[in-house]
């Protein structure tokens, strides 16, 4: 005689996405990363480290940036999550975004969708951030590939740039 | 990094409906920021029954006047404590010791309350499973013996949380709440000296609050050593209180960070009506080498974190008698 299946432990998350409401059913250990990444298909999100090190998984919740590998997909109910995809309208890039493409503040790009949201999340609190602020915001991401000046001056050049648009 | 353990989730909205499931599951863990215990559990230490969310209790999250006291909810986040006004402008060494933990990441997520229950870390501990098997497992979990004091019948695991020292020396009380009581304890009294059991909560029992009493003419400064300035956890940490009477000492307090299983504080009782000069500097050392055990659970060595705690407090001490 088989044995019937364990209960399911799953919930029902209510989770706004890039601004898109989404209903899902997560197990209980179902990380945010793995929920963004495997469930909602949503892969500009990275595992570097995933363990809290690294900053590669940072994403926007109500608008802080914090760490996707280190956070339960079902603490996340009625919240808004925002990952980098959310940024581009269309086809065109946001100003970080257009900012990290001209003063090169990507190279292998595995780093960088951490870093455009911890820096989205500055500049959202603070539109006119100096290079400190700007080390500060993004001390908890790490590069190994550009040093961090060309990331601090992607930055730079976008707070430069919304001070015109406005 | 591991898959988590399977566990049930639990999302209670009330303090009381924590604190009830906790008493009906004694293996379950709170859960809130998740910086530490979600961590720990993917490199396999621990495996909880049940975690308890406790990020949907607004009770959980307020500051606010309490009389001449400053109330500071166990679920405050640190970015949300170091920005409080009222945190700011009565108690900025509580600002200063929140804004140095970890990255402004882990900052937006970690609260009050899971800063200061962190669990102790060790060389030896905050390792894959991979590696604690091959090393024979240890004291503190799984194992029967401590790599750091051979021999020894207790964990040497080291408690390296910032805000704890501060909140000593500035005489602060938690609120616990339990199943059947709320009681409250100096912040030094939710700790004892032992690596694998560094928290006085008992099994049904958690940390509700913390209650900052008016500052009373003391100033207070936290400082910390650290390999990167951004991120890592304290190889030392020191935080003093300090009230200067003309020319002597009328009050002064001392708590470490980084060194022991647990938060300390230090006898400062001969130094109480004296003036700041060598001599007295001394005389700190001296009960700082007396309680201080720092031993090798990180891999920076013991003896240089032994001098820079020394000089960390001694700093301190001297700045804020300028201060006046």
């Amino acid at each position: 005689m088989s044995k019937a299946p364990p209960p399911s432990r799953k919930r029902l998350l209510n989770i706004q996405i890039n601004g898109q409401w989404r209903e899902d059913a997560v197990a209980p250990n179902m990380l945010l990363i793995d929920y963004l990444r495997d469930v909602a298909g949503l892969t500009g999100t990275k595992q570097g480290c995933d363990g809290g090190e690294c900053g590669a998984c940072t994403v926007l919740i109500d608008d802080q940036p914090r760490l996707a590998c280190s956070t339960l997909a079902a603490q996340m109910e009625g919240r808004h999550v925002e990952t980098v995809e959310g940024l581009a309208k269309g086809s065109r890039m946001s100003r970080l975004q257009q900012a990290f493409h001209e003063k090169l503040g990507t190279q292998c790009g595995f780093c960088t969708p951490g870093m455009i949201m911890a820096a989205e999340g500055l500049l959202r609190r603070n539109h006119d951030p100096d290079r400190e602020e700007i080390k500060a915001a993004l001390s908890g991401n790490l590069c190994r590939c550009t040093g961090y000046v060309k990331i601090i001056e992607s930055v730079e050049a976008a707070t430069a740039s919304r001070e015109v648009a406005q | 990094m591991n898959l988590l353990p399977d566990f049930r989730f639990h999302r209670p909205e009330t303090l009381e409906a924590a604190v009830q499931i906790k008493a009906a599951t004694p293996d379950a863990r709170f859960v809130a920021g998740g910086t530490d215990l979600l961590v720990n559990l993917r490199r396999g230490l621990g495996e909880p029954s049940d975690l308890i969310d406790l990020t949907a209790v607004a009770d959980l999250a307020a500051i606010r006047r309490d009389g001449d006291a400053l109330w500071l909810g166990a679920g405050v986040t640190l970015a949300d404590l170091a920005r409080h006004p009222d945190v700011v402008a009565g108690y900025p060494a509580v600002a200063e010791a929140a804004l140095a933990v970890a990255g402004p990441t882990h900052r937006a997520a970690a609260t009050l309350g899971g800063n200061l229950c962190q669990d102790t870390r060790c060389v030896f501990y905050n390792q894959s499973d991979w590696w604690r098997d091959g090393n024979g497992w240890c004291l503190k979990y799984k194992g029967d013996k401590c790599h750091v004091v051979v021999k020894s019948d207790r964990c040497y695991a080291t408690y390296h949380g910032d805000v704890a020292p501060t909140l000593m020396v500035l005489d602060a009380e938690a609120v616990v709440a339990g199943p059947d009581r709320v009681r409250r304890v100096k912040i030094a009294d939710l700790y004892r000296e032992s690596g694998a059991e560094h928290l006085t909560l008992a099994a049904g029992e958690m940390l509700a609050a913390v209650v900052l009493p008016p500052p009373g003419g003391r100033r207070a400064a936290y400082a910390k050593a650290r390999v990167r300035d951004s991120v890592d956890f304290p190889l030392a940490g020191v935080a003093v209180s300090l009230k200067r009477d003309g020319d002597v000492i009328a009050d002064l307090r001392i708590a470490i960070t980084g060194t022991n299983s647990a938060p300390l504080l230090i006898d400062t009782a001969d130094l109480i009506g004296r003036s700041w000069d060598d001599s007295a500097a001394g005389d700190l050392a001296l009960a700082l080498r007396r309680k201080a055990n720092v031993l090798r659970t990180t891999i920076t060595g013991a003896k240089y974190r032994r001098r820079v705690m020394q000089a960390m407090a001694r700093q301190l001490v001297g700045t804020l008698w300028d201060k006046g």
